[in-house]
């Protein structure tokens, strides 16, 4: 597959006189990175803001094996338009970059990231707390930048506690919870502040699952890398491992057989049914609805098993490999996944019935937690967390990678942007992924099921988007000698769908904040990373 | 309701015997019968991960359903370590969790079983030990009982890893 190089952005950027050039050792075409000067950082959010774009990510890299050397290190930003797909900026780094939060708030905490691990300063954030470093870590560690001993655990040292956003009112109070929460779930910190019943602020505090993924992923070999990539976070094992596979197969200019995109999409397609099952079952065990929990996971535990059939692994971890995936199907275990499919897709439409029927439940989300489209909007919310509040963005449309250039896929339209929306979203894409795994297995393309993987030249970089079960997983990879990595950038849909939550648990009083938490469900790893 | 009523009668009972487990593994000294005795037949686990990506967390819920239902072996998940048997730790255990981890340990009454449930959680599994954000493998902050391997362990290989550490001391 290649496209024509995507020139609209930097040709709307030179409508604003910013100028800017391409970066020869970045793939692919169509997502282009553009290198622009320091000074015109903000001028450029502030543009692409203009143009109805979408932040994407923001990160930093140290100068990779084929950059000028002028510069110890590069700010990269990332945004998208629904109609002109993704574009990269980037600038070079000495000590201090401008904070784009004016024009994008979701920037802030990636912003935060960036000073907590290269010690880069951001000027003008409006929130300049540490984030992912935590209090006790030294004052002096950079855990990215190449001179930092990242081989030992980081000494411990006491530097206080989180400045927590405060209220002196003496009619509100303090809920601390976590980072231990009360169910299985993933360790992080909620602060509430409440009157009475009402949450009046919820602030997160995250970082608690941090495994220094980007650094650790420095010096391996793309295929032990896409190992780890898989375990960023494990509920989104296919979506994290296509990205990072699609940014270095991008990279390396490798074309992955036709049947191979397929079967990613029919995995992917799988991960965010079983996903969306497990988590209807927990947001109706949330409100006392224990029967559909256990209906739900009933489902889940048939398609985890199925999975482990005939892909090897209950949750497809490794499922996918470079150049393709690590599995085949046989004409056997395609019609089981068909009649899964079929099957599965009418139960739960069945148990639909019982949940719309159910007045109960339908109180306790009914309006509950609302994020209005004009917020889900200036966040960027993705995923079905956006589709539930009048925000569609989707990369299976917008990218149309393949195999998604093959097929249409309807997106749910939600407005309402409460709990039973973001239900009501899940349950449309349960439907929706089921008649494209139905349709890909109709059409799915003779052939091999993997190519070779043959690293590129050191110093490419690759960026991918990726529509996960949570939403866009963007990933960037750059190789360096030997076709190790040299640097390796993910942003989970998380990091931006955890604004959403505290904005849509304003309005709602205490006891309904586990089922909007459950309606969100935000990864904690993809976060922490 | 009725089709509640109806839809749980079709679909009836799903629990099945476990399949035997060559993922578990006891540390520490064997079997006390005593214990056996003083947890009378029920288990209160409290679980932390002290810094998975998740997937061992769905298989812990997966031994909720109704396929395993590990509730029929008199074992519970509680929220509370004050009144815990046993904690079950996923993860390599990150510098930002340990103190957490530490906490809930020091929370518990005796005897305090600790599983160390996953790869990670015994080696630090695909994060490595090498890395400036891991504090170690569980065993090296808190000491365990038995460990259960895999990424992530099967539910049937963790109700048999939770059976084990109640017969290891
Ligand atoms: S053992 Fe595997 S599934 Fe469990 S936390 Fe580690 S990487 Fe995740």
């Amino acid at each position: 597959m290649s496209y024509p190089t995507n020139t609209w952005f930097a040709e709307r950027l030179g409508d604003a006189g910013i100028r800017c050039d391409y970066l020869k050792g970045h793939r692919p075409a169509h997502m282009p990175c553009l290198e622009i000067m320091r000074l015109e950082w903000a001028h450029a959010a502030a543009e692409a803001r203009r143009l109805d774009m979408r932040l994407v990510a923001l990160w930093a890299a140290e100068a990779g094996p084929n950059d000028p050397g002028n510069a110890p290190l590069y700010a990269y930003m990332a945004f998208a338009h629904p109609e002109h797909r993704h574009v990269l900026l980037r600038t070079p780094v000495q000590t201090e970059l401008p904070s784009i939060c004016a024009h994008y708030i979701a920037a802030c905490r990636m912003e935060r990231h960036m000073q907590d691990m290269f010690g880069i300063r951001i000027t003008d954030l409006p929130d300049d707390r540490p984030w992912i470093r935590h209090e006790h870590w030294p004052r002096d560690a950079y855990p990215l930048r190449s001179a930092f001993d990242a081989q030992r655990p980081l000494p411990h040292e006491d530097h206080g506690d989180y400045a927590f956003v405060r209220a002196d009112s003496p009619g509100v109070y303090e809920i601390p919870v976590g980072p231990v929460h009360a169910g299985i779930i993933e360790p992080g910190h909620f602060r509430f502040l409440a009157v009475g019943e009402q949450i009046l602020n919820m602030e997160a505090r995250l970082g608690y699952v941090h495994k220094g993924i980007e650094r650790a992923m420095q010096g391996r070999s793309a295929e032990d890398g896409l190992r780890l990539a898989a375990r960023v976070s494990g509920d989104s094992t296919v979506a994290h491992a296509w990205a990072f596979a699609q940014a270095a197969e991008y990279a390396a200019g490798i074309e992955v057989p036709r049947r191979a995109s397929f079967i990613r999409a029919l995995l992917c397609e799988r991960e965010r049914i079983a996903n969306h099952i497990g988590d209807i079952g927990a947001i109706c065990n949330d409100a006392a609805f224990t029967f559909m929990l256990q209906q739900m996971h009933r489902l889940r535990e048939q398609m985890a098993r199925l999975n482990r059939r005939i892909f090897g692994h209950r949750l497809l971890m490794d499922s996918i490999r470079l150049g393709g995936v690590a599995q085949d199907i046989d004409t056997a275990a395609a019609a089981e996944l068909a009649e899964q499919t079929e099957r599965i897709a009418r139960e739960v439409e069945d148990l639909r019935a019982i949940y719309a029927d159910h007045p109960s439940i339908q109180e306790r989300v009914v309006g509950s937690g609302t994020v209005s489209a004009a917020d889900a909007l200036d966040l960027g919310l993705l995923g079905y967390v956006g589709r539930a509040s009048g925000h569609y963005p989707d990369e299976r449309i917008e990218e149309a990678y393949p195999p998604y250039d093959e097929f249409k896929v309807a997106i749910p339209k939600g407005k309402l942007g409460d709990v039973a929306t973001r239900v009501w979203v899940r349950f449309e894409e349960i439907a929706e992924s089921s008649r494209l795994i139905l349709a890909m297995l109709r059409a799915l393309p003779e052939g091999a099921i993997h190519t070779d993987w043959q690293a590129p030249p050191a110093g490419i970089s690759g960026f991918a988007a990726i529509e996960g079960w949570r939403g866009e997983v963007a990933a960037w990879i750059r190789l360096g000698e030997e076709g190790r990595v040299d640097r390796y950038f993910v942003r989970d849909p998380s990091v931006i769908n955890w604004l959403g939550l505290e904005l849509a648990v304003r309005t709602v009083p205490v006891p309904d904040f586990p089922l909007n938490n459950k309606s969100f469900n935000c990864s904690y790893s993809g976060n922490d990373l | 309701m009725l089709r509640m009523l109806k839809q749980i009668i079709r679909v009836g009972s799903l629990s099945e015997t476990l399949a035997p487990s060559d993922q578990v593994e006891q540390l520490g000294e064997k079997l006390r019968e005593s214990v056996r005795k003083r947890f009378a037949g029920s288990l209160t686990i409290r679980a932390v991960d002290a810094g998975s990506c998740n997937g061992c967390e769905l298989e812990i819920h997966a031994t909720n359903n109704a396929y395993y239902d590990i509730e029929r072996f008199g074992v519970h998940f509680t929220a509370s370590p004050r009144f815990a048997d046993m904690l079950l730790v996923t993860g390599p255990v990150s510098i930002n969790m340990r103190r957490a981890l530490e906490m809930t340990y020091e929370a518990m009454p005796e005897p305090r079983l600790v599983v160390a449930m996953g790869d990670c959680a015994i080696d630090c599994g695909v994060f490595g030990r090498d890395n400036y954000a891991i504090a170690g493998a569980v065993r090296d902050i808190i000491p365990v009982d038995v460990q259960i391997h895999g990424c992530p362990p099967t539910p049937s290989d963790i109700i048999q890893g939770i059976l084990a550490a109640v017969e290891s001391r």
